[in-house]
């Protein structure tokens, strides 16, 4: 007396209705914009709505323009600087702040290293816009020192994360033995520690480098004429009448953010939990 | 380990040194933070009480004037004082837009962060791999994808013409609605992920018992789940609202000048406005929001850690 075949799928317990469908069109909504921008960078056509072709025009243009290039550059050194810096400094806060017993001030320490997550951009560009304008006029120094002050500020709690994470989950037994076997502490920092940490700094860098490369707004108000980065100079072409040659921009962009991120993906599935 | 109480002997002197050594680490990030981030907003502070200069910059004298010009209009012929409409519809904007897109972030991120949860463990974090992608890409170009999808020219448009559905292209671009779309789309991951994080947790033992009383899915997901995920919901909501609040990129994209969020009002006085200390207090406005928002935030975390125990 074996019961007939079941119809009906087996209640679920964790499905509920319609939300497959709502996250389906999530993650459409997600990429389809990006994909048809990606899709337009390609285009034989002047206009950015009617495809007419494939063509690699628009990289070429993008390729030849001065401003680009000079854009580009400026915005590669701005964020190799600016995440050297702030993964060097956070770095030490890590050291300083984790694996620790809890002391006095730890609590403050933090809220100035996540300090520039809460406040808006726009609140802190004005206020660096004010003091800059101050200094320069005191003293007279220009150059690209401010945007470099600025954005390794702002790179701190960015490079902070990943290197706090890889040194919380890290014990204390290795360099521990290595104090028992006679190693000076700055051995023991150089042999053990900094191996072990290498992941999260370099996660931490690129994280830095990706965040001062993307910034627009800081960048916006600190920045002298002529200071242009590719993002305040997309910023400028969008006034304009829109080429294919942004999305070619945009593409390469994108292409490197990408690039980043899957290698912080790919590290943390090697080196994480 | 915990011997902080022993404040004299060679056990809390190497606490103090410790100590000394942790401060000493962390101080270079500390003197950068505070010259670059929050030092200046002191400035700010000071700049909203002083007088505007007639090409920018500030005037050394005390002068409520900026925080007077944030309410109020004072008209130049006759000294009438009203209420300053123009920043009341751009601050009403603001929060009104914010509180939108963390509505709509909410309606569609809950689902797919509970999709997303209920995955089999190894392709969870492909499906979170691809909602941190765009979080990660720049938010100038993820708006401009957004203005190339929306614009009179743009994708829509031209598909709804070809479908014979309208005839002329429906004005999408430099509207509200066009700021709330872009919102939407560029804090959407920042929703997903905080709701994922606490979804992740969930006890499904409860949603299984509450099945065994015969709660219909409905009732399971409104007096089971969403209370055991309100943490998750109250952290990405706070995380959509305060940069929506604040956003500067996307209605200047997307706005086009023409519907400004209190970030554009802002950049305005700091550049053909020429008026820095209203700027400035309308910044500290901003952060005075913000804070609020945040304060909120840990209220009702605590409050609710509070409930549990």
């Amino acid at each position: 007396m074996i019961s007939p075949i079941r119809k009906r799928p087996p209640f679920s317990l964790k499905s509920q209705p319609g939300f497959g469908t709502i996250a389906g069109l999530c993650f459409v909504m997600l990429y389809a914009p990006i994909i048809t921008l990606v899709v337009y960078s390609f285009n034989a056509g002047k206009y950015i709505s009617m495809w007419e072709g494939f063509s690699l025009q628009w990289y070429v243009a993008a390729w030849g323009n001065e401003a680009v290039q000079d854009a580009t550059i400026r915005s590669l050194y701005l964020a190799a600087q600016a995440s050297v810096y702030s993964t060097i400094l956070a770095t030490m806060a890590a050291l300083g702040t984790t694996r620790t017993p809890p002391f006095r001030g730890l609590t403050a320490i933090y809220a100035m290293i996540n300090q520039p997550l809460m406040v808006p951009e726009i609140v802190t560009a004005v206020a660096l816009l004010i003091l800059f304008a101050m200094i320069k006029s005191l003293t007279g120094i220009q150059g690209m020192v401010y945007l470099v002050i600025a954005h390794t500020a702002f790179c701190i709690p960015f490079a902070y994360l990943p290197i706090r994470a890889r040194l919380e989950g890290m014990d204390l037994i290795l360099e521990t033995a290595a104090a028992d076997l006679y190693a000076t502490p700055w051995k023991t920092f150089w042999r053990i520690t900094l191996p072990l940490l290498w992941p999260g700094i370099i996660a931490g860098a690129m994280l830095a480098f990706v965040i001062s490369l993307d910034d627009v707004v800081i960048t916006e108000f600190v920045k002298s004429s002529g200071q242009e980065t590719l993002p305040t100079y997309m910023l400028g072409q969008l006034r304009r009448v829109i080429t294919p040659e942004i999305n070619a921009i945009s593409t390469l962009l994108l292409g490197l953010s990408m690039l980043v991120v899957c290698v912080l993906f790919f590290i943390e599935r090697k080196f994480g939990k | 380990m915990k011997n902080d109480k022993l404040a004299s002997g060679p056990v809390g002197d190497m606490q103090r040194k410790r100590t000394r050594r942790n401060w000493l680490l962390s101080a270079p990030a500390l003197v950068v933070l505070a010259a670059a981030a929050s030092g200046p907003l002191l400035i700010v502070l000071v700049y909203s009480v002083l007088s505007a200069g007639e090409y920018g910059g500030v005037v050394w004298k005390f002068s409520t004037d900026a925080w007077f010009n944030v309410v109020f209009f004072r008209d130049i012929f006759d000294g009438t004082t009203t209420l300053a409409d123009a920043h009341m519809k751009i601050l009403w904007r603001s929060v009104r837009l914010s509180f939108m897109t963390t509505l709509i972030t909410l309606t569609i991120g809950f689902p797919t962060a509970y999709v997303i949860a209920t995955r089999p463990r190894e392709t969870r974090s492909f499906w979170l791999f691809l909602i941190t992608v765009p979080f990660w890409t720049n938010l100038l170009i993820r708006t401009f994808a957004i203005l190339e999808v929306i614009r009179n020219e743009g994708l829509i448009n031209i598909g709804l013409q070809m479908l014979g559905v309208i005839d002329k292209p429906i004005q999408m671009l430099y509207t509200d609605f066009a700021i709330m779309v872009g919102m939407t789309y560029v804090y959407l991951p920042l929703m997903v992920l905080p709701l994922y994080a606490s979804m992740e947790r969930l006890d499904f033992n409860l949603v299984e018992a509450a099945y065994d009383l015969y709660a219909t899915r409905r009732k399971v997901l409104r007096r089971v789940i969403i209370p055991l995920v309100k943490p998750g919901i109250i952290a990405g909501s706070i995380l959509v609202f305060i940069p929506s609040l604040g956003a500067f990129v996307t209605p200047r994209v997307l706005g086009g000048g023409k519907k400004m969020m209190l970030g554009n009002l802002i950049e305005l006085q700091f550049g053909a406005g020429r008026n820095w200390p209203l700027g400035a207090a309308l910044s500290v406005t901003l952060l005075a929001l913000v804070m609020a928002a945040l304060l909120i935030y840990v209220r009702s975390t605590q409050s609710h850690s509070g409930s549990v125990r």
